[in-house]
């Protein structure tokens, strides 16, 4: 099942990273993973988090631009070699990805969870099952 | 005496004579046949002339040193043997030395802002108030708004002469006025949405920010129908912007304070170049380098004489707007005639590695890129001896994506747009939103740091 990812422009300067954080703190809202993206100019900061249409509202109310996008959390055998196989499932089915990150919070001795953004969410998500890719849902993460 | 005739008053005596939404009879000067018009504006010449010469030191000098004197002027074409008048006139003779009335006979004074030394100063007597009022009046009816109409005046009240120009023309005609002043935009947007604002005053750039600020908080705009947008250079492609993403009619008014204010011209529904009101206001175009008048049609920088001001006449006052004269016919039926758009000051011109830059050409190259709003700012700098050009952009939620690689193509899309237009290498860097400084007045596009 796809995940609502909140992305956030941030320019490269000092203290840009801290005021969504700060805005996300006071209202209450869990952070679940995070990551930034950064180029030399700017950055762009990718977020999971427990309820991000609240999250998103509160962002936008302190004035900044927020998308929201859909990923795809996959779980992946914790030990040497299990992102590799995922990964060769996702490319034997065509699958673009546009960039993963790790889920650590979410990890346990036996799985890890790897948050894909794919160029077609839809279509992963019935190519991932037919591969017997196990994709995770909102429950078994939040 | 007798009362009014039973019912006279219901029917509104007005109503006859200004019907709100049609013709406006205030408006007939701006059609009349231009022989009659020229015939105006040669009796008005010679006798501002006249008035200048006898009252008006620096005037009187300037014709004396061309063995000049009132009766030189026998056609309009003679004005062009007459001298130009530059704003540092304005400042050398600072604070009343173009005056060409007592004290006792001005009413009012204005000053412009002055960011560099002195203010200038203008005056009027209550000819010259009556005057403006009558020329904002037909820049409102022009532009379609009536008796009936709620105005929000949001041009600055005080010594700026957009704000009380504005309110007085606007009442004239019999609109409803909210004398709200520049600034303060959340007050600005309610009160837009609880007042039923129907047509609104002040800078294009301000109202951009307005319109943004509405759509972030829901303001109901539905309906506000007109704009009368001036007080800085705008592009045909910021029109466009406005008009699309708000759904008003946005006209752009000109004036200057110089001359009288706002209300010098104004386009009308057609929206096809500026009307100068002709009949108080005689524009020239000239060769900015050699000063010779060129003729209808030809581009260069536009020459206005006051006709019928007592307090403060202008003769040949350069405005160092870079236009032309537009020579066809307007399809409005008008005689008066247009200006093309003035996107472009000779002062606000910047000169980058020996290109003429000007922010309306940045302006037009930013918005040709889809989703982006010009909130931008041009940052000059040198490096090593050379130029640097940055145009600082902000993201918008429309363009804004949560891939690096997206970002990067806007960026070069931008970069590229802008060099299409002026031919030069620039770095685009987009910033987040609301970073740039709104401004409540006049946008300060260029920040210059090659000389610190």
């Amino acid at each position: 099942m796809k995940l609502k990812q909140l992305s956030l422009f941030l320019e490269n300067r000092p203290g840009q990273l801290r005021a969504p954080l700060e805005a996300l703190g006071r209202a209450r809202i869990d952070l679940l993973t995070m990551t930034l993206a950064d180029t030399a100019q700017f950055g762009i900061l990718r977020l999971i988090v427990a309820d991000p249409e609240r999250a998103r509202k509160v962002l936008q109310d302190d004035g900044m631009v927020v998308n929201v996008t859909e990923v795809v959390p996959i779980q992946v055998d914790n030990r040497p070699g299990g992102l590799a196989a995922v990964l060769a499932s996702i490319e034997e089915a065509g699958l673009g990805v546009e960039y993963m990150y790790d889920f650590a919070a979410r990890a346990t001795p036996d799985r890890a969870v790897i948050i894909f953004r794919f160029e077609d969410p839809d279509r992963a998500l019935v190519v991932l099952a037919a591969a017997g890719v196990r994709v995770l849902t909102s429950e078994e993460l939040l | 005496m007798n009362g009014p005739r039973p019912g006279a008053e219901e029917a509104g005596l007005s109503a006859w004579n200004d019907p709100p939404g049609g013709f406006h009879p205030v408006s007939a000067p701006d059609y009349l046949p231009r022989e009659q018009l020229r015939a105006v504006q040669l009796q008005r010449l010679q006798s501002v002339v006249a008035r200048a010469y006898d009252h008006v030191a620096l005037f009187r000098t300037r014709m004396d040193e061309r063995g000049l004197t009132p009766a030189s002027i026998a056609s309009l074409g003679d004005i062009a043997q007459l001298s130009f008048t530059v704003k540092t006139d304005l400042r050398d003779t600072y604070p009343f030395g173009l005056f060409a009335s007592p004290m006792e006979e001005i009413v009012r004074l204005h000053a412009s802002s002055g960011t560099t030394g002195k203010p200038i100063v203008v005056a009027y007597t209550q000819a010259d108030l009556d005057v403006w009022s009558e020329v904002m009046v037909r820049s409102f009816a022009a532009c379609g708004v009536h008796r009936g109409d709620v105005v929000q005046n949001a041009y600055g009240y005080g010594l700026f002469t957009g704000g009380l120009g504005a309110h007085y023309g606007a009442e004239a005609l019999g609109a409803t006025v909210i004398p709200i002043s520049g600034g303060n935009t959340e007050r600005q947007l309610m009160v837009i949405q609880d007042f039923g604002v129907t047509a609104i005053c002040c800078t294009p750039s301000y109202f951009l920010h307005l319109a943004e600020s509405a759509k972030e908080m829901k303001i109901d705009f539905s309906k506000l129908r007109v704009g009368v947008f001036g007080a800085e250079p705008w592009s045909e492609a910021m029109r466009d912007r406005i008009q699309q993403d708000s759904g008003i009619k946005a006209h752009d008014i000109y004036g200057l304070s110089e001359i009288i204010g706002p209300g010098v011209g104004v386009e009308c529904a057609a929206q096809h170049g500026v009307h100068i009101f002709e009949d108080h206001f005689y524009p020239e175009i000239i060769d900015p380098e050699s000063g010779v008048v060129l003729p209808d049609g030809a581009e260069g920088e536009l020459v206005l004489t006051t006709l019928s001001k007592q307090a403060m006449p202008m003769i040949r006052y350069r405005t160092r707007d870079i236009t032309s004269i537009i020579p066809e016919a307007c399809e409005c039926g008008r005689t008066i005639r247009r200006i093309s758009r003035i996107n472009r000051r000779s002062d606000d011109m910047v000169i980058i590695r020996g290109v003429n830059v000007f922010p309306s050409q940045v302006e037009t190259a930013l918005l040709r890129v889809e989703g982006t709003l010009p909130h931008y700012q041009i940052v000059l700098t040198r490096e090593k001896g050379l130029d640097q050009m940055e145009v600082k952009v902000e993201v918008t939620p429309e363009v804004f994506s949560d891939e690096i690689r997206k970002l990067e193509a806007l960026q070069h899309h931008l970069e590229s747009s802008v060099e299409n237009i002026l031919g030069l290498r620039v770095k685009v860097t987009l910033v987040g939103p609301r970073t740039l400084a709104r401004s409540e007045g006049k946008a300060k596009r260029v920040t210059d740091l090659r000389n610190v």
